[in-house]
């Protein structure tokens, strides 16, 4: 039960990008067409799950022991980095099919805010194993739903007769706050 | 303070070697002809070769899946080049540029309706074939435009589209993404165009716009050969073989021919 509590609410109540306002870069950087935001969730769904896990890991099994939880932050990226970059050169050799439709996002989103902030919080959130895991994933299709979204608007905004001073990012800024404003909508219900 | 050091060191040494490790074991064997060939590409990986940017395109050379001539961004250089690393010969082809055949300008062709929709063509075309009478006709709404990487061609004052032949490269995405298919690629030395795409009967089609072709046949009886073909009420050339006497250009009676020499310096348009 729990768990199905923890996954609806990263998706919908408090989702990565729109609630806690993580993960913007991506967003706002890849959302100018479809194709490319779904290939993004991709990327993002695979490091983020990886991420949440290998992160508790090396958080329970080697800082705590330790006495090294302050340290969390900086092993946390030094993890994550070579992690994302280990499996870029894996899938570059095992599923270059898999590589060409991901591949050049992986770089992209390597120590992404998003990336790191689900590994502290689910230290902050004192979760187990299989919570964190379901978490990192359920946040990585929050952020999904988010730029997929985000992205077929703005395919349509693009074409839309907008005054001169808001073309392009500003207007994006603009229909990003209201989708936010949007998703407040799903408050209260977790 | 020594053990924290230890750690963090220890984790960074391990991520070191484990990386180093994973890029030799996972090492993909790239062809180096691959590379010297995509030193010679223009590097604009526009993908009017047909495949996803240059690097994919040198790959597939490499594998002997594309010619080397495949490149209509690099013209007959880069084919050359390109043979060369792969030992290859090829044949001198023509240089291509896109055509719109169209000159149903806001002056020309009237409009049946007013479009408020999204400003692009796909979308206009959609509703009943766009807002002018003529239902083939060049709606202006920059698709055309927005998908070429080279600005070869732009949106005339009169509202229609126009290719810009000393930028066109026959990298073809124009091409697609006109919706009424309008635009074409023709050889560059070819002097006679007809630049309408009406397919509606005479009456019709000239109500519709100024200079349609109407179907009348005197440019087919003109030329005598078959370089120039009236089908389905609308004249067309044969670029195989196409006609050389710009006098037929006279002979249409609603200026629908026109003679343009696109290989030279200043176009006659």
């Amino acid at each position: 039960m729990e768990l199905i509590l923890i996954f609806v609410s990263a998706i919908f109540v408090s989702n990565f990008v729109l609630h806690k306002f993580l993960g913007i870069c991506p967003f706002l950087g890849v959302s100018k067409k479809l194709s490319t935001a779904l290939g993004m969730t991709g990327a993002v769904i695979f490091v983020m799950t990886l991420a949440s896990v290998v992160s508790w890991l090396v958080y329970h099994y080697l800082l705590v022991p330790y006495g090294l939880e302050y340290l969390r932050t900086l092993a946390f990226i030094l993890i994550i980095a070579s992690m994302v970059q280990l499996v870029e050169l894996a899938l570059q050799k095992v599923s270059p099919a898999l590589y060409s439709a991901l591949g050049i996002f992986l770089p992209l989103i390597t120590t992404n805010c998003a990336v790191l902030g689900v590994a502290i919080l689910n230290i902050q959130k004192e979760y187990d194993l299989l919570e964190t895991t379901v978490y990192g994933f359920a946040g990585a299709l929050g952020f999904g739903l988010a730029i997929l979204l985000f992205s077929g608007i703005r395919e349509v905004l693009d074409l839309a007769d907008t005054p001169r001073a808001f073309k392009g990012t500003a207007i994006a800024l603009v229909t990003a706050g209201i989708l936010s404003l949007a998703f407040m909508g799903f408050a209260g219900i977790v | 303070m020594i053990v924290a050091t230890t750690v963090m060191a220890g984790l960074g040494l391990l991520a070191g070697l484990g990386l180093s490790l994973a890029a030799r074991f996972f090492a993909v064997e790239v062809d180096p002809r691959q590379e010297k060939i995509l030193d010679v590409l223009p590097g604009a990986n526009c993908g009017g070769c047909g495949y996803a940017g240059c690097n994919d395109f040198a790959a597939a050379v490499a594998r002997g899946d594309a010619a080397p001539d495949g490149c209509p961004v690099g013209g007959a250089e880069t084919a050359a080049a390109v043979a060369e690393i792969m030992g290859l010969v090829i044949e001198e082809k023509e240089r291509q540029v896109a055509l719109v055949l169209c000159q149903g300008t806001r002056e020309n062709a009237p409009t049946k309706f007013q479009y408020n929709g999204m400003a692009s063509c796909a979308s206009a075309a959609l509703l009943a074939g766009g807002d002018k009478l003529c239902r083939y006709g060049c709606l202006g709404l920059a698709d055309c435009q927005d998908a070429c990487a080279f600005q070869a061609i732009e949106i005339t004052a009169g509202g229609i589209a126009r290719v810009i032949p000393e930028r066109c490269t026959a990298c073809g995405k124009c091409v697609e993404a006109c919706p009424k298919d309008l635009i074409k690629l023709v050889p560059e030395s070819a002097p006679i165009h007809v630049l309408c795409s009406s397919r509606d009967k005479g009456p019709v089609a000239r109500k519709a716009c100024k200079v349609a072709c109407i179907g009348c046949k005197k440019c087919e009886k003109f030329v005598g050969d078959d370089s120039m073909k009236v089908e389905d009420w609308l004249a067309r050339v044969d670029y195989d073989n196409p006609p050389r006497d710009p006098a037929v250009a006279g002979e249409c009676p609603t200026h629908a021919i026109v003679e343009l020499h696109m290989d030279a310096k200043q176009p006659v348009h």
